[in-house]
């Protein structure tokens, strides 16, 4: 008799996901699943969604969930976990919410290290509102504002969020990983649940950076969306750990 | 035997596990799902080894493995 050997998370509820066909945001919810059910933190554990796609988070993950303005998920993690410090704060953010709008709150919340961990997925697109450019759109790339491609010479070029606050003292924990193939996956599993473990264990700020794919926007099927993740966005993204718990030491 | 088990009303037809899967295992069923897919099922059954690459890459968890 065969065993059960991979199984849907309790981390998540039943509710089937309404993401696009081949979209990145249901791996990465399935791996910040499994990690709250893992290091056994669901029951104590409120995730912030962003505005996004993601905006409805709070049906599928299996844990307590607020839904702040645009961009402010680090200032309200901020507040929640300084109120509730036995409480594991996540806050989960699109590209357009935390590299944009929510830039302020991203940048100044990891300069002071609070103790919260951000799952932040980059697939350089404005998703839900139907494919604008974001500020992590690569060069060249079409959007609906930048149908000719992104051009560095009006737009600037993209922001390396990993990179940027890899200079600051604050963070102890950035990484950034993708989840194209089952091997990547994997990485972003123990990333993410590194992450969580740091906030856990009190010792600061953690993010973790995942490159992922939009199908819809990028105008492609989901098998092209992953083969422009490994051609495109990681040669601009490297993956890899910008900031460790050993180099704090 | 070694399996997967696709949740039909789950799966989006991604194609993804698809190519994840080294022993080309799955296919897509010529049914319709619930919602207008055709589901992903395993096209050839006996070369699966359960290694779970299938559904450690499925967007929508629609995979489970039994080995
Ligand atoms: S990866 Fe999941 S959603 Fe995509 S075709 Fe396979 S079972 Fe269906
Ligand atoms: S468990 Fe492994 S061998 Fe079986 S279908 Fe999935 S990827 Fe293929």
């Amino acid at each position: 008799m065969e065993k059960k050997v991979f199984a849907r998370t309790k981390g998540l509820t039943e509710t089937p996901m309404r993401y696009c066909p081949g979209c990145g945001h249901g791996v990465i919810h399935r791996l910040v699943g499994e990690t709250l059910e893992e290091l056994d933190i669901r029951e104590r554990t409120i995730g912030i969604a962003p505005v996004g796609c993601s905006v409805f988070a709070d049906e599928y993950f299996n844990c307590d969930m607020i839904q702040p303005a645009h961009g402010r998920g680090p200032a309200v993690a901020t507040g929640m976990k300084r109120v509730r410090p036995d409480c594991i704060i996540f806050s989960y953010q699109g590209d357009g919410d935390l590299a944009s709008i929510g830039m302020a709150e991203t940048i100044h919340s990891a300069a002071r290290g609070e103790n919260i961990t951000i799952i932040f997925v980059n697939n350089a697109i404005y998703g839900m509102t139907g494919g604008q450019m974001a500020p992590t759109t690569l060069p060249g790339m079409r959007s609906t504002t930048s149908p000719f491609g992104r051009d560095p010479k009006v737009a600037g070029n993209p922001i390396r969020v990993c990179e940027l606050l890899s200079s600051l003292k604050g963070p102890v924990y950035l990484e950034r990983v993708a989840v194209n193939t089952p091997g990547n996956v994997v990485k972003a599993k123990k990333a993410i649940k590194k992450a969580f473990q740091v906030q856990v264990d009190g010792l600061g700020f953690s993010l973790v950076e995942i490159i992922s794919q939009c199908p819809t926007d990028w105008a492609m099927t989901p098998l092209q969306s992953i083969g422009r993740v490994k051609d495109e966005m990681i040669p601009y993204y490297p993956l890899g750990v910008f900031k460790s718990l050993e180099e704090k030491k | 035997m070694p399996k997967i088990e696709v949740d039909e009303g789950r799966c989006k037809a991604c194609e993804l596990c698809i190519v994840a899967c080294p022993h080309k295992v799955i296919g897509l069923a010529k049914h319709f799902s619930p919602s207008g897919f055709h589901p992903a099922c395993m096209a050839n059954a006996e070369a699966c080894t359960g290694c779970m690459l299938c559904a450690f890459v499925c967007p929508d968890v629609a995979i489970e493995v039994y080995k």
